[in-house]
């Protein structure tokens, strides 16, 4: 979605081929595309707010077996990443091309580090039997099955996307130290920036959700 | 206004949205501090959500839980996200997108709490 | 004619860019060879979906098995449903028409984000190669009807999961042609071009465009969460697991329901368009066509429900769906009134395309008052899941959505094409295409309200009557079908050079050459007044020759283009 808004290539016949470039489109964009991602996680909370009603207490019980220690960790790497991305986009516009780097490879080991952190939780979880078909679950109530199934989606496709937005702050870091961005011309980077707030804001729901509220 | 003046205007216009690559609105700068503190108040609601969630008030759990990840939402979105200094329409569009999904839920919960 | 020189241009079906021959056209970023491209492929898969629809009617002609097993049946209608709906008619309009006219009509040279664009194409033919594979290997195409219902689609043997994917992709098609129209349309309208002197199949795309955006994801999620049951064994849907089916109609509605709205907006934009072209004068109320194609997006949202009513979802809910549905009905309403008002006292010429439009308002009248029918609690419980919704959603789809986009084709034609069709032709072929289309479809309310079910490959020997007229329907129907592409073919090949504004259309897509110039415009142009004015000039094509310096002025009215 970093699509640099050219409007034409083959623009070449025309003598001066006119490359404009319109931020505030490409940051219409940006946002569009955050809607469809919000909705896209939106039928996944529909479904959570649905059973969770439909299957109250089997959701408690579930989620006592979690580790909120973990979560909260995890919840406080991926504000701090927030907080790295905005700060790098206020460096970029300061001309701190140092500074913005940085901020980004702080926010890319701030990323890393929550996706250790899960693959961890996952495996203690899945060392325990507790996955779909798994010998824990088998003997369940149905609410705790449907729990652990949407828990599994949902930080599942956050991790997925948590991995995407981690690529496209890499490809940003390229293009900045190549000049490609620059304290004028840094919509790419703001971009990248959305997209991965967007993932802190899902995360901010995620966790009382599966977390806290046992 | 003669009609000359004004489609002298249009074009001027023309070119506003074609070229002009500077002036395209990131009159924003927003100091380091700011954002910190923005960052300490995040931290801050995540604490008072384990806290709370640790003392159990029943069916305000669920509620108190929602509108402090709402508040912090609000946050990022206003501060990190720059809605703040935003055009118009890109706020008008969040809140569109918002309505629709808030239909969605009020709707489906028209039939699971009346079954 | 003040713009003789633009006849010196290239036009984009000719011009030669880094790539020769069909690489020039696989990789062409430009929006109209996008738009032929979408074309090429919408018209290969309305072909193949079909000639599935004659097999069924084939099927149907005697009770008991007549050319087809049950299976093959099951497998037949699911597999025509999906191409029918997410091959053919969701991206029919919008991808075709609305990538090759919309920047034209706001006076741009492109979309947004061409490569987008051409990339949105590509999703669209992965996810067509994905649906017809599906046909191919493993155990054969899925059987569970387009609408994938679980527990049935987690548990069926077929190819499910390839054929949900298929409908994943092209959602992901469908959202980036959406959003890439949002953008366009906000962004890059000529000057002087603002809100509300847009032409109005615009305002259909803007609307639709939003509908695909903000719909489309909820289905991709539920589609997602099938493949991953089926492959994982995850418990979402399934009631074994204590999973709520009621709630994965729920999710697919949020979505399909909308989804009629991404069908029918762009087609009701385009009669707007031709309304106008041939009464030879400005639409009636304009404005209220604008907004209420809005207002039809926003109350989309409201109504899905309506295909539940026998789901068992709570009584409450049935009520407030079924009084909600029935408020879709005003602004539909105000078209149509709108409509008829601008043909009244107006200097009609009867072209090809109108008639084509005058079928469209029958037929979907009919689809819509029969609607009604089905949005009302009480009578939708006894014909649900009969043949009458399938003639319902036929009159709709097909004699809506479908019959407009053949009239979009006989009314752009000889823009895209710069050639010219044999009207008469086109007149006889819409002809028999009504009268087949109303021979197929109309004895199936009848089977219907006599408690025929849908989906059945089989029926009692007292329908048998009825299905003989609907199967001699299906062949009259494709007998004009073909004849209806064979006269635009003839013409594509053989047809007298069509001028630059055949119709005396007043839109700016009529004030370039046909076919188009790789870029449209030689300059931006200046839009001066609204869309349908036929008694005097509003855009000024040229604006350097006129004298108008494009450097000076000063900014305020960028602040509504910058909207
Ligand atoms: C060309 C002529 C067509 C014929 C002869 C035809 C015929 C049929 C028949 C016989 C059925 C199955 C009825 C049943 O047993 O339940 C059917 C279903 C259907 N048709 Fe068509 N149809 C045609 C065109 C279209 C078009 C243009 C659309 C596009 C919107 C469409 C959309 C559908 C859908 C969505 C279904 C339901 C599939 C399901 O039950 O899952 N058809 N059609
Ligand atoms: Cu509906």
């Amino acid at each position: 979605m970093t699509e640099h808004s050219e409007v034409m290539h083959q623009g070449e016949s025309h003598g001066g081929a006119h490359v404009h470039r319109d931020d505030e489109g490409s940051k219409m964009a940006m946002w569009l595309f955050l809607f469809t991602e919000l909705l896209l996680f939106g039928g996944l909370f529909l479904l959570y707010g649905a059973y969770r009603f439909e299957y109250a207490d089997g959701f408690k019980v579930a989620a006592a077996d979690m580790n909120s220690f973990i979560g909260a960790v995890n919840t406080i790497i991926l504000l701090t990443s927030s907080l790295s991305v905005a700060l790098s986009i206020a460096a970029m516009q300061r001309s701190q091309k140092k500074l913005a780097l940085g901020m980004l490879w702080f926010t890319i080991l701030c990323g890393i580090a929550f996706l250790i952190n899960k693959y961890f939780e996952w495996s203690h979880e899945i060392h325990n039997g507790i996955y779909p078909g798994g010998p824990a679950l088998e003997n369940m109530s149905n609410g705790e099955v449907l729990y652990f199934g949407l828990y599994y989606v949902m930080t599942g496709l956050h991790g997925l996307h948590v991995i995407i937005g981690l690529i496209f702050i890499s490809v940003i870091m390229v293009f900045i130290s190549r000049d490609k961005i620059t304290s004028t011309n840094f919509q790419k980077l703001e971009n990248a920036g959305l997209y991965w707030h967007l993932v802190d804001v899902i995360w901010i729901f995620l966790f009382p959700l599966f977390y806290l509220l046992h | 206004m003669s009609e000359q003046t004004q489609t002298g205007e249009l074009a001027a216009q023309a070119h506003a949205a074609h070229g002009d690559e500077h002036a395209q609105g990131h009159g924003h700068n927003v100091s380091y501090g700011t954002y910190f503190l923005v960052w300490l108040g995040l931290v801050a609601l995540t604490a008072v959500t384990v806290t709370i969630a640790g003392i159990h008030l029943g069916s305000l759990t669920l509620i108190t839980a929602m509108l402090i990840a709402a508040v912090k939402t609000t946050l990022v979105g206003y501060h990190f996200m720059h809605l703040k200094y935003d055009n118009v329409i890109i706020k008008v569009f969040v809140l569109v997108c918002l309505v629709i999904f808030l239909t969605f839920w009020i709707l489906t919960f028209s039939d699971l709490s009346f079954r | 004619m003040a713009n003789g020189s633009l006849a010196n241009e290239v036009s984009y079906l000719e011009y030669q860019g880094k790539h020769k021959g069909i690489m020039g056209w696989l990789l062409s970023v430009d929006h109209k060879r996008i738009g032929l491209m979408y074309l090429m492929g919408i018209m290969i898969f309305f072909f193949v979906a079909m000639t599935l629809g004659v097999m069924m009617r084939l099927e149907m002609l005697t009770p008991g098995e007549t050319i087809m097993k049950p299976q093959t049946y099951n497998s037949v209608f699911t597999l025509h449903g999906v191409i029918m709906v997410f091959l053919f008619i969701i991206p029919a309009i919008p991808a075709v028409f609305g990538n090759f006219m919309l920047p034209i009509q706001i006076g741009a040279k492109d979309v947004a984000f061409p490569r987008l664009n051409l990339f949105s194409w590509y999703l669209y033919m992965v996810g067509a190669i994905l649906a017809i594979v599906s046909l191919f290997i493993g155990d054969g195409p899925a059987d569970t009807g387009w609408t994938f219902y679980v527990p049935y689609s987690i548990r069926s043997a077929q190819n499910v999961s390839i054929t949900t994917m298929a409908a994943f992709v092209l959602g992901f098609s469908s959202i980036v042609t959406g959003l890439n129209f949002v953008v366009t349309i906000h962004r890059l309208r000529a000057p002087g071009m603002t809100w509300f002197r847009m032409p109005l199949f615009v305002w259909g795309l803007y609307a639709t465009s939003w509908i695909q955006v903000l719909a489309t994801p909820v289905i991709g999620i539920t589609l997602a969460l099938i493949m991953l049951e089926r492959f994982m064994g995850v418990g979402v849907f399934d009631p074994a697991l204590g999973g709520d089916p009621i709630l994965y109609q729920h999710l697919f509605w949020i979505y399909s329901h909308p989804a009629v709205y991404i069908m029918i907006l762009p087609a009701m934009g385009v009669v707007s368009e031709i309304l106008p072209t041939f009464s030879r004068k400005d639409i009636f109320g304009y404005k209220q066509i604008a907004i209420s194609s809005l207002g039809i997006a926003l109350i989309g949202y409201l109504v899905w429900g309506h295909h539940m009513f026998v789901s068992g979802m709570s009584d409450t809910s049935r009520i407030v769906f079924s009084l909600l549905t029935f408020l879709v009905a005003i602004p539909t309403g105000v078209k149509i009134f709108n409509w008829v008002a601008t043909l009244y006292k107006a200097s009609i010429k009867f072209s090809a395309p109108l008639y084509y439009v005058l079928g469209f308002i029958f037929i979907f009248s009919i689809g819509g008052l029969t609607g009604l029918v089905l949005g009302a609690l009480a009578t939708d419980i006894h014909v649900t899941d009969t043949y009458f919704v399938v003639a319902h959603f036929h009159y709709v789809m097909f004699g809506g959505m479908g019959i407009m986009f053949f009239a979009t084709m006989h009314y752009w034609f000889p823009k895209v094409f710069g050639k010219m069709y044999n009207e008469k032709l086109a007149i006889v072929a819409c002809t028999v295409i009504i009268i087949g289309f109303n021979t197929l479809y109309f004895p199936m309310f009848i089977m219907g309200y006599m408690g025929m079910p849908r989906r059945y490959y089989d029926y009692l020997p007292q329908f048998q009557g009825w299905h003989i007229l609907s199967t001699v329907g299906s062949w009259i129907l494709v007998s004009g079908i073909v004849f209806m592409f064979g006269n635009l073919f003839y013409a594509l090949l053989k047809g007298p050079k069509a001028s630059m504004n055949p119709w005396g259309g007043t839109t700016l897509e009529w004030k370039v050459p046909s076919p188009p110039p790789l870029e449209n415009f030689d300059e931006i142009p200046i839009v001066t007044g609204g869309p349908y004015v036929h008694d005097k000039a509003t855009y000024i094509m040229y604006p350097s020759k006129e004298g108008i310096n494009a450097n000076g002025g000063v900014k305020t009215v960028n602040q509504e283009a910058a909207l």
